[in-house]
């Protein structure tokens, strides 16, 4: 507690409460707007933030189970948003876990072997994090193209292409796990190794288990980018079955077939899991974000 | 020994595969991935045989997948920016002389009638001419590209030939068949009623030069432009990729029609991203200042609803926005017509376009600026604010006086990373606006709200021209500017190995 108070206090803290609130208000608009969007019958229905006849049109096609309404017409789902979401979790989780193995695994070199040129390699890594893939998706188009007229499942329109391309993504991640090991005292990989243990056995049974917490978040960071990952993905991938959710969400959006309804609910949908995943686990990722500097 | 086993067993399939591809790739002539996959099977091979490299084991896969995913692409790129490769010059020299070579046109002077006629065993093309007639034996007909032989005959097969709506509904197969006579004719179908002789379109001459054989003109290989040109200039379309040196670049530079929408993106990606900055850093430092302020309560809650627009995938917030700003049916218009009368059309007016981005941007990351502020003002003394209260300063003077002169140092890298992330902010741009409004007299496509990236993207994948040599020209110089901030961020950052 501060000893010396201003006589005002007692308003300023009233005004940055109605400040904050008023400010939150706005901020929360979009996000309260699109729920009661997605409840809202019709695609172009304006109305108030909560609906005066509440409908379930939205969620239904969102949920691929075609709609009929009052007057017997049946709407068909436009887009296979589950199918989307499931694309998604099983390129995220797929991903997420081989960046997690092979990002510890280099880690740990980095923390605790010595060998040539390391430090050059760290500092490089962290170089060219920095640059974004959409510059160089000519390329990637290329060397995928190419790959795949060999070996088929890691080819153009395949999910293993875009599995694979977010492995060059790891430097963020062996730089965050590296961090931790480099708080955790070596001492006792030591005394194993004195006692005959191999470098691989210190590292996977003594090491390993202490750094369990740092493995999480990395596996929750790395999941979350690759849900959010678009522009890799827009390009590699062609089928409206192929797509995930992040290339496909933008489908509802077009000028020419434009269902803000069903958006809606597709976004309220498939964005809630993801929203709250994050604010479960904010305090470990907000660490992790913070020091790459990634996501604006 | 089992172990052992296994571990050699599966380096010798593991490099077999990756031989049996490099083979593969060389023969098709593409050298330079040949040579991508063999650098990187040789140093596996290397890495994982060698003991002196044990260390190596453990950071291969990491930088193996960085090498093959960001750095060769990004040679790859560079390289690409001096060629001229893009959709009419996507072949190689050899692909495109085969191709032009295999090309063949139909000759008005054979032409025989046909008729077609159904047998037990299959289909028969009989061929009408005026001194000799031909026939096909009974044919199974599958639609694509088939062949079938041609002998001469006395007469028509026996029975009624097709009538034309059976004949149409044939059309797929008959067109896709090649009917070869026995002196090594050629003829294909030439229309619902008569086939005729087709003759390869091209000849090449031991000087390397194709004669048109239906015109007669002649054509030589300009190695400069990557296309086959007639004493006339006129081209052959497809040309093939060859190296131009700089011709990208100065396009960049001289051709009005690009160098003018370059310079305008230009200023505006640097506009766009120095904005963003300033605006989340001043809205995020604010909130930071007020939830650390001891007399607020109930601190966990403003957190939590400050933090959400940053938790929502972003983008699923950037499409929310794009239907919300809707001119006619999006609900900010509504309200906006409500309270003002008005009706700002955010998607066709530039500065209004603009201030859309700028606002939904600053939306997206104010939270991340605040939580990196909150983070460090715990790291600033209590009793510095103490004196200064004694001192009757007011929060203005503490914040220019004591927090940003204490802040701004450890802040600035990570400004620099968030400038250098809006610098490229593909995302935002492609799902909000796409670019839009266009840049009127732009060759290339190029928007008034488009960054550099996204207009690279634009140039590369959305034009017709699919200009991969100027879109690699200019993510190479976008390359620059990035390397150098990542440069400037390393020193400044002062990252200890």
């Amino acid at each position: 507690m501060a000893m010396v108070q201003p006589r005002s206090t007692k308003y300023r803290v009233l005004a940055s409460h109605i400040g904050m609130l008023a400010f939150i208000a706005v901020i929360l608009f979009p996000l309260l707007m699109v729920i009661s969007i997605s409840f809202r019958s019709g695609n172009f229905a304006a109305g108030s933030l909560l609906p005066e006849n509440p409908s379930l049109e939205h969620w239904y096609l969102a949920l691929g189970i075609p709609y009929t309404d009052a007057d017997g017409v049946t709407t068909q789902p436009p887009f296979p948003v589950l199918l989307w979401l499931w694309n998604s979790i099983k390129v995220a989780v797929v991903s997420s876990v081989l960046i997690l193995a092979l990002s510890t695994t280099s880690a740990y070199a980095f923390a605790r072997m010595r060998f040539s040129g390391k430090g050059f390699v760290l500092k490089s890594m962290l170089i060219f994090q920095m640059f974004p893939p959409v510059l160089s998706l000519v390329a990637l188009y290329a060397l995928f193209d190419q790959i795949g007229n060999h070996v088929s499942w890691l080819g153009l329109n395949t999910h293993g292409a875009v599995i694979v391309a977010s492995l060059g993504g790891m430097a963020l991640h062996i730089w965050t796990i590296k961090g931790y090991f480099d708080s955790i005292d070596r001492s006792l990989e030591e005394a194993a190794i004195v006692d005959g243990a191999t470098t691989w056995q210190a590292f996977r049974y003594i090491l390993l288990p202490l750094s369990v917490p740092i493995l999480v978040v990395v596996f929750i960071l790395a999941f979350i980018m690759t849900i959010m990952e678009y522009p890799m993905a827009s390009v590699l991938l062609v089928d409206t079955d192929k797509l995930t959710l992040a290339v496909g969400a933008q489908q509802y959006l077009y000028e020419q077939n434009y269902l803000w309804g069903d958006f809606a609910a597709a976004a309220v949908l498939s964005g809630l899991p993801i929203t709250v995943i994050f604010l479960y686990c904010q305090k470990w990722i907000v660490g992790g974000l913070t020091a790459g500097g990634v996501k604006g | 020994m089992i172990r052992v086993f296994l571990k050699w067993g599966a380096l010798a399939v593991l490099v077999a595969a990756a031989l049996y591809l490099i083979l593969a790739l060389y023969l098709q002539r593409e050298f330079v991935f040949a040579m991508l996959f063999l650098v990187l099977t040789a140093s596996a091979v290397a890495v994982f045989v060698s003991k002196k490299l044990y260390a190596h084991r453990y950071i291969f896969p990491a930088i193996a997948g960085m090498g093959l995913f960001v750095i060769f692409p990004l040679m790859y790129t560079v390289g690409i920016g001096f060629t001229n490769y893009s959709a009419t010059n996507l072949l190689s020299f050899e692909q495109v002389k085969d191709n032009l070579l295999s090309r063949t046109y139909q000759s008005e002077a054979v032409r025989y009638d046909f008729s077609t006629y159904r047998t037990d065993e299959g289909y028969v093309l009989y061929l009408e001419g005026e001194q000799q007639s031909l026939a096909t034996p009974p044919l199974e007909l599958a639609s694509g590209e088939s062949r079938a032989p041609l002998f001469p005959v006395e007469s028509a097969p026996a029975g009624e030939p097709l009538q034309i709506r059976d004949i149409i509904k044939l059309r797929q197969e008959l067109s896709g068949l090649t009917l070869v006579t026995d002196d090594n004719r050629e003829l294909s179908q030439a229309s619902l009623r008569s086939f005729a002789a087709i003759h390869p379109q091209f000849t090449l001459h031991e000087n390397g030069t194709l004669t048109n054989n239906q015109t007669g003109e002649t054509y030589f290989p300009n190695h400069e432009i990557g296309f086959y040109v007639n004493g006339k200039g006129e081209k052959l379309v497809p040309g093939w990729t060859v190296n131009i040196g700089w011709a990208n670049y100065v396009k960049v530079v001289t051709d009005p029609s690009i160098s003018g929408p370059f310079l305008q993106i230009f200023i505006w990606t640097l506009s766009f991203a120095v904005a963003t900055v300033i605006f989340t850093l001043a809205l995020g430092l604010l909130l930071a200042n007020l939830l650390q302020w001891e007399q607020i309560r109930g601190k966990g809650f403003y957190r939590t609803m400050l933090i959400l627009p940053y938790a929502v995938p972003a983008f699923i917030s950037i499409l929310v926005f794009k239907g919300l700003f809707n001119q006619n049916f999006g609900e900010i218009n509504l309200v906006l017509e409500g309270l003002f009368g008005v009706r700002p059309d955010w998607f066709s007016d530039p500065a209004l376009a603009r201030t859309m981005i700028l606002i939904v941007n600053t939306w997206l990351g104010y939270p991340y600026m605040m939580l990196l502020c909150m983070g460090l003002l715990q790291a600033i003394p209590k009793d510095l604010y103490e004196a200064s209260a004694m001192d009757g300063a007011g929060p203005i003077n503490n914040l220019f006086n004591i927090t940003l002169p204490l802040i701004i140092k450890p802040l600035m890298p990570l400004l620099i990373a968030s400038f250098a992330f809006n610098f490229n902010n593909f995302v935002l741009i492609a799902l909000l606006t796409g670019g839009a409004p266009d840049i009127i007299g732009a060759s290339t496509p190029a928007g008034t709200t488009d960054l550099l990236v996204s207009y690279t993207y634009r140039i590369a994948f959305q034009d017709s021209g699919q200009n991969f040599g100027l879109a690699a020209a200019i993510a190479t110089v976008i390359f620059l500017v990035v390397g150098a901030l990542s440069l400037i961020n390393l020193k400044l950052s002062k990252v200890k190995v």
